[in-house]
C-alpha cells in the first residue's frame, strides 16, 4: 500500500507538470477532435496524429498519445449518440439507445451519463492498472525467450478468436502481417531481406505507413464510396446536459456494472474497447426487469457499454506495459511508439524508467478528468463540426496525414508505401478480411522471430522446448485450446450472435 | 462456373499469392536459411511463407463449398484520385513546396468525391495552405520548403 502510494505520487509528480499537462490536454483535445469525425475510429486517429508526438520526450509524448486515444474514444460516443454514426466499434452499442435519447430531446443527458459514467470506469480502472502491474511485472521478469514466443503466440490467437469475422482469414491476416513487419534488415545477420535493393525498405516499412494506410486511408475510400447521406443532428436540442435524478437511480448499478465487466475483458487480448461495451449492453438486456426498453432510449443502454469501453481501454494497458505484449491494435500502435521514442516495451520499464511508467498511468487518470471538465461545455464545438461536410473534411484528413507521413523521415518515399497500404486496406474491406490483426502480427514479427531464435538457441535446436517448459508449455495449451473451442459449431454460432448489434 | 463465395474466394488467391511469393523470394535470392538451431535470415520468412500459402488454399477450398456474398463493386475514382493525389504530394513536397503541394492535393482529391465545387475547393485548399505553413512550419519548425525551390 505505501509502496502504491509512493508509486502514484512519483507518476502524479511526472503528469503534474505543466509541459505534460498541456501534452495531455493538447492530446485530449486533438483525439475528440478527430474522433468526433463520422466513420473515423481511435485506431485511425492515433494512426494520423503519431507523427506529431515523435518529437517529443518519451515522457509526454505516451502522455499526448494516451489523451488521444480516451479523446477519441470520446469523441467516438459523441458521435454516436447526436448523429448515430458510431465513430468507432466500441461505440456502436452506444448508438442503439443514446441516439433514440437524442430523438426524444435527450441528448445532454446521454452525453453527461456517457462523460460521467467513462470518467469514473476510467478512475476504477486506472486504480487497477496500478494495483495489478507490479506483480504481474514480477512474473514477467521469470519468462525466457520460449515463454516470449508462446505469449506471443497466445496473444495473437487469442485476439483472433476474440475479435469478429471468420477465424482463418484472420490467423491468415496475422501472418501476412508478420511476414511484412519482417520486411528490412534482419538483426541477427545484418541481411536486408525483402527490399529489393531500395535502401529506404532495408529499415523496414514504417508502422505508421502501414496503419495509417490500411486504417486512415482506407477508411477515407470506404467512406467516399457511399452516398453521403442526410445526418440530421440534434444540434438546437442539447441545452440540458444535467441526467435527471431518475436518471442517476437508473444509471448508477449500470455504470457499476460496466465498469466491472469492462475491467475483466480489457485485460484479455483482442477483445478490448469493443468486446467490452457488447458484453455490457447484453448483460445489461439480460438482467433488466424490463428489456423492451432497450433500443428505445434507455440511460443504462448508454450507461453500462460506456463505461465498460472506458474501463476496457485502460486495463488494456496492463498487458502492453507488463508484459510489453499489445493486445489490441491501439496497443500495438503505442508499442510502435515506444519503440521509435527507443523504449523496449515489457517488465522493464516499471523498474528502468519508473516516471515514465508512473506518469503515463496518473495522466490517464488526469485524461479522464480533462475529458470531463472540458469537453461537456465544449459540445457545442464538436456539434459544430458534425454539420462540416464530408467533402470539405476529408481533403483536409489527407492534408492532414500527407504531412505527418511525409515528416516522418523528410521523404516522399514513406508517402508512397503509405498509399500502397491505403490500396490494400481497401481491398481487405472489399475482401472483408479484418485488418486489425494484420497490425499486430506486423508489430509483433520482429520480437516474435528474436524470441524463437534465441529458444532454439538455447535448447541447441530442439523444438520441443516450447511444450517442456512448464510455463511456456501452458501457454501454448491455452491457445490451442482456445483454437479448439472455436472452431466448434455450438460455440462458433454464440460468438457469431455475441457481435450482432441486435 | 460461378463462384459460390467470392469474397473468400479472392481472399484465399490473395494470401496464398503473398504466401508463395516471399517463400519463393527466400529461396530466389537464396536468403540463408541455417539450422534449427541457428536460424539463418531465411528461415522464419519461408516457414511463414508456407503457412500462409497453406492458409490461403484452405481459404480457397472452403470457398468452393460454402455460399457467401458478392464483391461490392470497388469505387475506382475515389480510389484512384485519392490515392494519386496522397502520392503526388509526397513526390512533389520537397520540390514545388509546401503550398503547391497541399493545393494539389486538395483539388486531385477533391475531385475523386462525389460531387467537385471548383470555388469551394480552391477556398478550402487556401485556407489549408495557409494554416498547415502556420502550424507545422512556423509553429512545429518542420523543415518543409514553403515556395518552389526554383524560384529561391
Amino acid at each position: 500500500m505505501d509502496q502504491l502510494i509512493a508509486n502514484l505520487s512519483l507518476g502524479f509528480g511526472v503528469a503534474l507538470t505543466l509541459n505534460n499537462l498541456m501534452y495531455c490536454l493538447i492530446g485530449c483535445l486533438l483525439g475528440t477532435l478527430i474522433g468526433v469525425l463520422p466513420g473515423i475510429g481511435p485506431v485511425a486517429t492515433i494512426a494520423m496524429l503519431l507523427p506529431a508526438t515523435f518529437t517529443l520526450p518519451p515522457e509526454s509524448s505516451l502522455i499526448m498519445l494516451a489523451g488521444i486515444y480516451y479523446g477519441a474514444q470520446y469523441g467516438g460516443s459523441t458521435t454516436a449518440i447526436l448523429i448515430n454514426i458510431p465513430g468507432e466499434s466500441s461505440s456502436v452499442v452506444t448508438a442503439l439507445d443514446g441516439y433514440q435519447m437524442a430523438r426524444q430531446g435527450r441528448a445532454g443527458p446521454a452525453l453527461a451519463t456517457a462523460a460521467l459514467g467513462s470518467f469514473f470506469a476510467g478512475t476504477v480502472a486506472t486504480i487497477l492498472l496500478a494495483v495489478a502491474s507490479p506483480p504481474l511485472a514480477q512474473l514477467a521478469f521469470k519468462f525466457g525467450p520460449a515463454e516470449y514466443f508462446s505469449l506471443m503466440t497466445l496473444g495473437l490467437i487469442a485476439a483472433v478468436v476474440l475479435a469478429h469475422g471468420s477465424v482463418i482469414k484472420a490467423i491468415a491476416m496475422i501472418v501476412l502481417g508478420l511476414l511484412l513487419g519482417l520486411v528490412g534488415t534482419d538483426v541477427n545477420s545484418g541481411m536486408a531481406r525483402f527490399s529489393f535493393g531500395v535502401p529506404e525498405l532495408s529499415d523496414g516499412i514504417g508502422f505508421v505507413a502501414v496503419a495509417m494506410g490500411v486504417f486512415g486511408l482506407a477508411e477515407i475510400m470506404k467512406n467516399l464510396e457511399q452516398n453521403e447521406e442526410e445526418r440530421e443532428v440534434f444540434l438546437a436540442k442539447v441545452t440540458n446536459l444535467w441526467p435527471s435524478k431518475q436518471d442517476f437511480k437508473d444509471a448508477t448499478p449500470a455504470v457499476l456494472r460496466g465498469t466491472a465487466l469492462g475491467s475483466l475483458l480489457g485485460i484479455l487480448p483482442g477483445g478490448g474497447a469493443v468486446l467490452a461495451s457488447f458484453a455490457a449492453y447484453t448483460l445489461e438486456k439480460k438482467i433488466a426487469k424490463d428489456p423492451s426498453k432497450f433500443g428505445k432510449g434507455d440511460i443504462r443502454g448508454v450507461a453500462s457499454p460506456e463505461s465498460a469501453n472506458n474501463a476496457a481501454a485502460q486495463t488494456s494497458f496492463i498487458p502492453l506495459l507488463t508484459l510489453g505484449i499489445p493486445p489490441n491494435p491501439v496497443m500495438a500502435l503505442m508499442v510502435g511508439a515506444m519503440i521509435i521514442q527507443g523504449i523496449q516495451p515489457g517488465p522493464q520499464v516499471m523498474v528502468e524508467r519508473p516516471q515514465l511508467f508512473w506518469g503515463m498511468i496518473a495522466s490517464m487518470w488526469i485524461g479522464n478528468l480533462m475529458l470531463v471538465v472540458l469537453n461537456l461545455p465544449l459540445i457545442g464545438m464538436w456539434i459544430k463540426l458534425l454539420t462540416v461536410p464530408y467533402r470539405l473534411l476529408y481533403p483536409a484528413i489527407l492534408v492532414f496525414c500527407a504531412i505527418g507521413v511525409y515528416s516522418l523521415s523528410n521523404a516522399s518515399f514513406d508517402v508512397v508505401i503509405t498509399a500502397v497500404f491505403g490500396f490494400l486496406g481497401y481491398l481487405f474491406v472489399k475482401l472483408e478480411c479484418e485488418p486489425a490483426p494484420l497490425l499486430l502480427g506486423f508489430i509483433l514479427g520482429p520480437m516474435m522471430e528474436e524470441n524463437l531464435r534465441r529458444a532454439m538457441l538455447l535448447s541447441r535446436g530442439d523444438a520441443t522446448v516450447f511444450l517442456t517448459r512448464p510455463l511456456s508449455g501452458a501457454l501454448l495449451v491455452i491457445a490451442l485450446l482456445l483454437l479448439v473451442i472455436i472452431l466448434l459449431p455450438a460455440i462458433r454460432k454464440k460468438r457469431e450472435e455475441a457481435f450482432q448489434e441486435e | 462456373m460461378k463462384l459460390k463465395n467470392p469474397k473468400d474466394f479472392w481472399s484465399g488467391i490473395m494470401f496464398a499469392s503473398f504466401g508463395l511469393a516471399f517463400a519463393i523470394i527466400v529461396q530466389y535470392y537464396e536468403y540463408p536459411m541455417g539450422t534449427a538451431s541457428r536460424m539463418g535470415a531465411g528461415y522464419f520468412p519461408f516457414v511463414l511463407g508456407c503457412v500462409m500459402a497453406v492458409l490461403g488454399v484452405i481459404i480457397i477450398i472452403q470457398s468452393l463449398l460454402t455460399t457467401g456474398t458478392s464483391i461490392s463493386k470497388f469505387a475506382w475514382r475515389p480510389l484512384i484520385w485519392v490515392l494519386g493525389g496522397f502520392v503526388i504530394f509526397g513526390l512533389t513536397a520537397k520540390w514545388l513546396g509546401l503550398v503547391i503541394a497541399i493545393v494539389l492535393l486538395v483539388m486531385i482529391s477533391a475531385y475523386g468525391g462525389h460531387e467537385f465545387k471548383l470555388k469551394e475547393s480552391l477556398i478550402s485548399s487556401a485556407i489549408l495552405a495557409a494554416g498547415s505553413v502556420a502550424v507545422f512550419v512556423y509553429g512545429l519548425k518542420l523543415p518543409f520548403p514553403i515556395w518552389p525551390e526554383f524560384l529561391g
